[in-house]
């Protein structure tokens, strides 16, 4: 009896309603968080995990060697490589394709390279009209890698503490 | 090693052993792991990796488990601590100088030293200082060294020294810096090298031809048959992708043991050759078109019709590949036979065909090919052995190595990798009768009566020493063999050698049998493929014409199948005028070439080796069935399947086939069981002739020049083993013609004139003149063997 009574008052006064306005109300009175994208951008981690990028040498050798343990790992297929010999004897890929379609950004790719070719760059603002404008192309991929060296080696450098 | 059997303990397990044998082997059989390098099972034991370190009990230190006999009672531990102590010890320092370049090393991903150092290895290298790198040597067209992973096992050089039989290959210097290498500087020769690929257990020696263009985990391993012998060694393919990255052997005891002759190891780049025909063409007023398969099969069938109608179908010719599969030989002599002619035939590089009626029912080797091995002499008539058939020529090795006498006759003095008992080098005009004198001796000492007609071939035999020696090993050995070879069955007095090469089996107690050229060579004969019998060896009511008749009579249309007739044929320019001079061409070929379209009309793209399904039957009778394992390049279809739809166009009966394997069973139903008898079955010729007047011409066939998918294998190109079109004569002959090595000489034959390179080449013999053949330089000559003259140009 005493507890329908309790009910029917705390009804009657919104009680419920009450209480989740105030957890509305805390936030109407606190600082904004919002960013206004794209004029204003979030801090990236240094181990952001965005776009792909093929890397060369500092005297313009690309560093892929073709031994294709990217392609290996990657768990959702997203690479494929086709290599051969160079004139010079060395190991070189012909084709290096990332289908960014497919690509789930783990990482992998970038752990198993043994010649920190290829890296995940902080890119993560691109897209594509058509289906094969996400498709990575080997020349593509290096031009990104030329574009955006100095914030990859950067990035390379900070994380190689905890390595 | 006795049969005694004794019993041992490995890691608490109580196992049979057979006295003198070394450990390794007892656990190898029980299936307990033991890691090695050095060990491999056909090689001698060599017990210098140390790898393979054990613990015995009582011994003071671990023992090698390759190099330690058993013993009855012996107690081993392969886990135990101070095993896997030692064997970590032995990984440390087996890594102390191995480069960390498993990236970019062709092994990866297969490398026991990499799955070693899964299991043993440390994670972190002690080692601080220098490590040693060695030169790469270029040691041919075939393998890559990369000498600085070598670990040094000396798999290779005991290799080169027990199988291969060529010490090319050795180790200079020691400890850290021995090197693995040709003393010289130069090419490894022998025709079984690749297997040093397979030996290698780290990437110091991979495949050149493959050489960085897939790795191990891409592949995809499917079974197949080796198509360019008559051994049928069995293959393993590797696939990535729609495409074939490399050939490995595949073990069986039987045939090819673990090893593989380096043209059926590296054949398979013939595949991708440029000049593979994709799609169908037709020529119509001599420009080439492409078509869709309907219009040019109906093409194709509309002009044999023609042809059939006008000149009635005797005037078509049949050639076939003797490496087609017996599934493709049988449907296109039923093909053949439907339209109503027997000119049918895949005995390409014959012509001597008198006796053809009371051959066997196929050209066996007479024997098993493990049991090469057992003979305690064999007399070799008329062949290259050692490049024809690699796995053959290894077994007869094996058994010269246990004191075997290997006899040759030959018209060229060829190298052998092991001791020859006797040779007789003589000119192909005198082969029989050398064949006359060994018989002669023979019968001189048989107590058996001889007819009248053996007693007048023999009576113009004279006889030597050598003839004797050769007759006395034969009657001495209880378990001997006489086989012809491929320069036998090219010769022009084929019959006579075979007769007599029968009759000198049959009086010494010996057995007989042949080394057949290709892959099919005795699926040519079981499929009917031959002009005189049909599928199963069965006498035919008529007799067509037999492949060099089909090109001499300039018939009016030919089918060929897999054929490139200028090269693969018996008389290369008869062959060419018959295919020019004809009406209508249908070539059902896998390779588009200049010849081939100057002279065709249609050109039907069919598949190759491991694209296409079907069976093999090799020369001691075995039928090896395989699966097509890549999709055809292009618009390329197997051949049965061209030859079902044409016997289909032409209504003929029963080519409703809707699987390869319905053919074969109507190819094995009608086959039987594969057996044959080779005594007995040869006809004596009236008298046997001397041939000693003028020059004579010998032709080889160079391993890698065999047939059309070799022809096409860019690294076997690149190797020693090809045709050079040049002229080889001995240095007489070069002086008594002012001919120098290099010079231009000016051969001719049958009053054609070709101008040719000479070699000084002096394992020709007097008055005989080398050309080898498949060569477009000497496509103009002719007949393989005849009278030929030859002047300083």
């Amino acid at each position: 009896m005493l507890n329908k009574i309790k009910n029917y008052i705390s009804s009657l006064f919104l009680w419920e309603l009450l209480k989740g306005l105030r957890l509305t109300g805390r936030y109407m009175f606190k600082r904004k968080i919002t960013v206004q994208y794209p004029e204003e951008k979030t801090p990236q981690s240094h181990r952001f995990r965005g776009l792909h990028a093929l890397r060369r040498y500092p005297n313009g050798e690309e560093r892929c060697i073709a031994c294709k343990l990217c392609e290996a790992v990657c768990p959702a297929v997203a690479i494929t490589i086709e290599s051969e010999g160079r004139d010079d004897g060395s190991r070189r890929t012909t084709k290096y394709d990332i289908d960014l379609t497919k690509c789930i950004f783990c990482g992998f790719c970038e752990e198993s390279c043994p010649v920190d070719s290829i890296v995940e760059t902080r890119i993560f603002e691109y897209h594509g009209e058509q289906r094969g404008d996400l498709l990575m192309t080997k020349s593509r991929l290096l031009e990104i890698g030329d574009l955006y060296e100095k914030q990859v080696a950067e990035d390379r450098a900070k994380d190689a503490l905890y390595r | 090693m006795s049969d005694e059997q004794i019993t041992i303990e490995v890691d608490g397990q109580s196992l049979k052993a057979n006295k003198g044998q070394m450990l390794i082997e007892v656990t190898d059989a029980n299936n307990i792991h033991v890691p090695r390098f050095c060990y491999h099972k056909k090689l001698t034991v060599a017990a210098n990796c140390r790898m393979c370190l054990v613990e015995v009990e009582k011994m003071p230190k671990p023992l090698p488990a390759c190099a330690t006999p058993v013993m009855d009672g012996m107690k081993v531990k392969t886990r135990s601590a101070i095993a896997v102590d030692a064997q970590k010890s032995i990984m440390e320092f087996l890594l102390i100088n191995h480069p960390l370049d498993c990236p970019i090393c062709d092994q990866g991903g297969e490398c026991e030293l990499q799955d070693m150092a899964m299991g043993y290895g440390g994670d972190v290298s002690r080692y601080q200082e220098k490590k040693r790198v060695v030169k790469d040597k270029n040691i041919g067209p075939l393998i890559q060294t990369d000498l600085t992973r070598c670990i040094h096992c000396t798999r290779c050089v005991r290799f080169g020294e027990e199988v291969a039989g060529l010490r090319e290959i050795g180790a200079t210097g020691r400890g850290e810096n021995m090197e693995i290498g040709t003393y010289i500087e130069k090419s490894v020769r022998s025709e079984m090298s690749g297997n040093i690929i397979d030996l290698c257990p780290v990437g110091a020696l991979t495949s050149k031809p493959f050489r960085y263009t897939a790795r191990t985990w891409e592949l995809i391993q499917k079974e197949g048959i080796a198509p360019h012998d008559s051994v049928g060694s069995n293959i393993h393919l590797h696939i990535k992708g729609d495409r074939v990255k490399r050939v490995v052997p595949a073990s069986n005891e039987a045939i090819n043991e673990v090893w593989l002759s380096d043209r059926d190891r590296f054949s398979y780049e013939g595949i991708y050759s440029d000049d593979r025909l994709q799609v169908p063409m037709i020529k119509t007023e001599g420009v080439w078109k492409e078509l869709d398969w309907e219009t040019a099969l109906t093409f194709a069938k509309d002009r044999l019709s023609d042809i059939i109608a006008a000149h009635g179908a005797e005037q078509i010719g049949f050639l076939a590949a003797p490496s087609a599969t017996t599934e493709e030989l049988y449907l296109l002599q039923k093909f053949a036979r439907g339209l109503g002619t027997d000119n049918i035939d895949g005995r390409l590089r014959q012509v001597d065909f008198s006796d053809q009626d009371s051959v066997p029912q196929f050209p066996w080797l007479g024997k098993s090919i493990a049991g090469i091995e057992t003979v305690q002499s064999a007399f070799l008539i008329g062949s290259h052995v050692r490049k024809e058939q690699p796995i053959i020529n290894h077994r007869l090795r094996k058994a010269a190595l246990k004191g075997a006498a290997i006899m040759l006759l030959n018209p060229i003095a060829y190298d052998y990798n092991y001791p020859i008992a006797e040779k007789r080098i003589v000119a192909p005009g005198q082969m029989a009768m050398e064949l006359a004198a060994v018989l002669k001796v023979l019968l001189a000492s048989s107590t058996q009566s001889i007819d009248d007609q053996i007693q007048q071939c023999i009576n113009n035999a004279t006889v030597s020493d050598a003839h004797k020696k050769i007759a006395k090993r034969l009657l001495e050995a209880d378990n001997a063999i006489i086989l012809l070879g491929n320069i036998a069955t090219a010769h022009p007095q084929f019959s006579s050698l075979r007769a007599l090469a029968g009759l000198l089996a049959k009086y010494s107690h010996a057995q007989f049998g042949y080394l057949s050229e290709a892959a099919n060579s005795a699926g040519v004969w079981l499929a009917g493929a031959v002009p005189h019998r049909t599928a199963g060896g069965k006498k035919n009511s008529q007799t067509g014409m037999d492949a060099n008749k089909m090109l001499q009579a300039k018939l009016r249309a030919y089918m060929l199948m897999g054929v490139e007739p200028e090269l693969d044929c018996w008389d290369s320019r008869a062959a060419r005028t018959a295919m020019q001079e004809a009406e209508l061409v249908i070539a059902l070929t896998a390779y588009r070439s200049d010849e081939i379209e100057n002279y065709a009309d249609v050109m039907l793209p069919i598949s190759v080796f491991a694209e296409t399904a079907g069976t093999y039957i090799n020369n001691e009778g075995n039928s090896q069935s395989f699966t097509g394992v890549v999709p055809p390049l292009g618009e390329a279809r197997p051949a049965w399947k061209i030859l079902r739809v044409l016997g289909n166009m032409f209504e003929l009966n029963g080519f409703d086939y809707q699987s390869v394997e319905q053919v074969y069973n109507e190819v094995r139903q009608q086959i039987g069981d594969i057996k044959t008898d080779n005594m007995d079955r040869w006809q004596l010729p009236a008298t046997i002739e001397s041939n000693a007047t003028g020059l004579q011409r010998i032709t080889e066939i160079p391993m890698n020049m065999i047939d059309p998918l070799c022809r096409r294998a860019t690294a076997l190109q690149q190797t020693k083993d090809v045709a050079d079109g040049a002229v080889h004569i001995n240095a007489t002959l070069a002086a008594n013609n002012k001919l120098d090595n290099a010079d231009n000489a000016e051969v001719m034959q049958d009053e054609k004139s070709v101008i040719m390179k000479v070699i000084i080449d002096d394992r020709v013999p007097d008055n005989c003149v080398l050309i080898q053949s498949a060569h477009p330089a000497q496509i103009d000559l002719g007949a393989a063997f005849g009278l030929i003259k030859i002047a300083k140009a």
